[in-house]
């Protein structure tokens, strides 16, 4: 299991993507910067469409005597 | 026994026994209730309960009757729980009840309803303490058995709707005199791995293999739950005690999935807004700037040279005028000096002199004029201008002179 999950991965993307928009919402700013941020936001958007379309979930099996004792399983 | 014991020392003795007594402590009665009466100020209900065999005294106080749903009447078959007790000042056996309910129930119903008023008087279903769910789970602790079609429902359920969460399951056994404990277990391990979502599942069954699901302790696990928990035990009617404790209920496991993670397609459209505030908000700078362009061209056109430069064109012309002018008149009066200066000329000509008779006696060949004899020796070249032409002459000796 890696340290960072595909949702921190998608969130933190996704909440950059947020800081972007609102940036430029905010219109004030000169045009080469926004449009450099358009890019970056266009670019960020892709990311977060492709891991959503792309993801594949990860299933892990916490087995242990205690929780779950040489019984069948039948149930 | 030598020494005689005080009435009221065999009373407590009495009361210390039966209260200590395991089965006596912790009991259903079933009978048939005779002389049920309510005291109006205090809320305490006093009653009997009696058989063909016998007739126990009992009460409820005012705490537990509240909850009843509705006073027992004379004759009525009912389930009591409680524990039995003596009340001293009479003498008298007394079933101190806490749950009165209708013996066709049947005993099983009746234990739910008996821990699910103590739970619920306790807090444990308490709504405020219900949290929200995560809006997009990283990790769901699944607790439910391996091998069933519940499990299977709920990842393929998962894995549709939102991939991006990982899933940890827990098995555990779901039902029979171990699944209790194993449930318990499993929970722990979710809790302890560190999950913000628990789903607690169990397919649908009779009412008795479900009957896990209404344990104390599998209860109070769930209230111990850090993270939100949602169940999804047996199908659409059934409700179980983890039910009310549970953060949300759904009614079967596969809705368990489904409230647990948001849609793919709702997170796509919130990425797809996104990305249409970008477009627009690039637009409308873009619009702007456009706008800003336009506007300055048309100041740059309001305050254009080419105006000033007729106008200044006009004044080059004026001054040239006036400069022409000026010159015109300058010529002018030189024209009127230079004409004076030839007239006063004119008179001091010595061609006027000549007119008058006099003539210029130059050296012919410097063109000096001769105003002396000096420096004049015979045999020099003359030009002498008159009136109306020049003499070349030559010097010759005065023959007067030398005579004398």
């Amino acid at each position: 299991m890696s340290n960072i999950s595909d949702v921190e991965t998608y969130e933190m993307l996704y909440g950059q993507l947020q800081a972007v928009v609102n940036r430029l919402e905010q219109g004030d700013l000169p045009l080469a910067e926004a449009l450099m941020l358009y890019e970056q936001g266009t670019r960020l958007a892709a990311a977060c469409q492709k891991l959503l379309d792309h993801a594949e979930m990860r299933v892990q099996e916490l087995r242990s005597d205690e929780v779950y004792p040489d019984l069948d399983l039948e149930a | 026994m030598h020494q005689a014991l005080s009435v009221s020392a065999v009373t407590t003795y009495l009361r210390e026994l039966l209260e200590s007594h395991p089965l006596l402590g912790d009991l259903w009665v079933q009978g048939e209730v005779a002389e049920f009466k309510r005291h109006a100020a205090s809320g305490h209900c006093y009653f009997s309960l009696k058989d063909e065999g016998g007739l126990v005294r009992a009460v409820m106080w005012r705490s537990n009757a509240v909850r009843l749903s509705q006073l027992p009447r004379m004759g009525d078959l009912v389930l009591a729980h409680g524990y039995l007790s003596l009340y001293a000042p009479r003498g008298e056996l007394q079933l101190y009840a806490d749950t009165l309910l209708p013996a066709g129930v049947g005993l099983l119903y009746a234990r739910f309803e008996a821990l699910r008023a103590r739970l619920e008087a306790e807090g444990l279903f308490a709504i405020e303490r219900k949290r929200p769910l995560p809006r997009l789970p990283r990790r769901i602790g699944l607790v439910t058995a391996p091998g069933g079609a519940a499990l299977q429902d709920m990842l393929t359920i998962l894995a549709r709707r939102c991939p991006l969460s990982e899933v940890l399951v827990a098995p555990c056994l779901v039902q029979g005199e171990r699944a209790p404990a194993s449930i318990v277990a499993a929970l722990t391990t979710v809790y302890a791995a560190g999950v913000d979502l628990v789903i607690l599942a169990r397919g649908g069954g009779s009412l008795e293999d479900l009957w896990a699901f209404n344990d104390e302790a599998v209860a109070r696990a769930v209230f111990a739950s850090p993270v939100p928990l949602i169940t999804g035990v047996g199908h659409e009617t059934d409700t179980t005690m983890v039910d009310y404790v549970a953060d949300l209920r759904a009614p079967t496991p596969s809705a368990a999935a489904e409230l647990a993670v948001p849609e793919h397609d709702d997170l796509s459209a919130l990425v797809w807004q996104s990305r249409m505030r970008l477009d627009q908000s690039v637009d409308a700078l873009l619009n702007r700037t456009q706008a800003d362009l336009a506007n300055a061209r048309s100041t740059i056109d309001r305050h254009t040279p080419l105006r000033r430069l007729a106008r200044d064109r006009q004044q080059v012309d004026d001054l040239g005028r006036h400069l022409d002018r000026a010159v015109d008149r300058t010529t002018a009066m030189r024209q009127l000096a230079l004409q004076g200066l030839v007239a006063r000329l004119a008179t001091l000509s010595p061609q006027a002199t000549l007119q008058r008779g006099y003539a210029v006696v130059r050296h012919a060949t410097t063109g000096h004029v001769l105003g002396s004899v000096i420096g004049v020796p015979s045999g020099t070249p003359l030009q002498i201008d008159l009136r109306d032409g020049t003499l070349a002459a030559v010097t010759v000796p005065l023959a007067e002179e030398e005579s004398e």
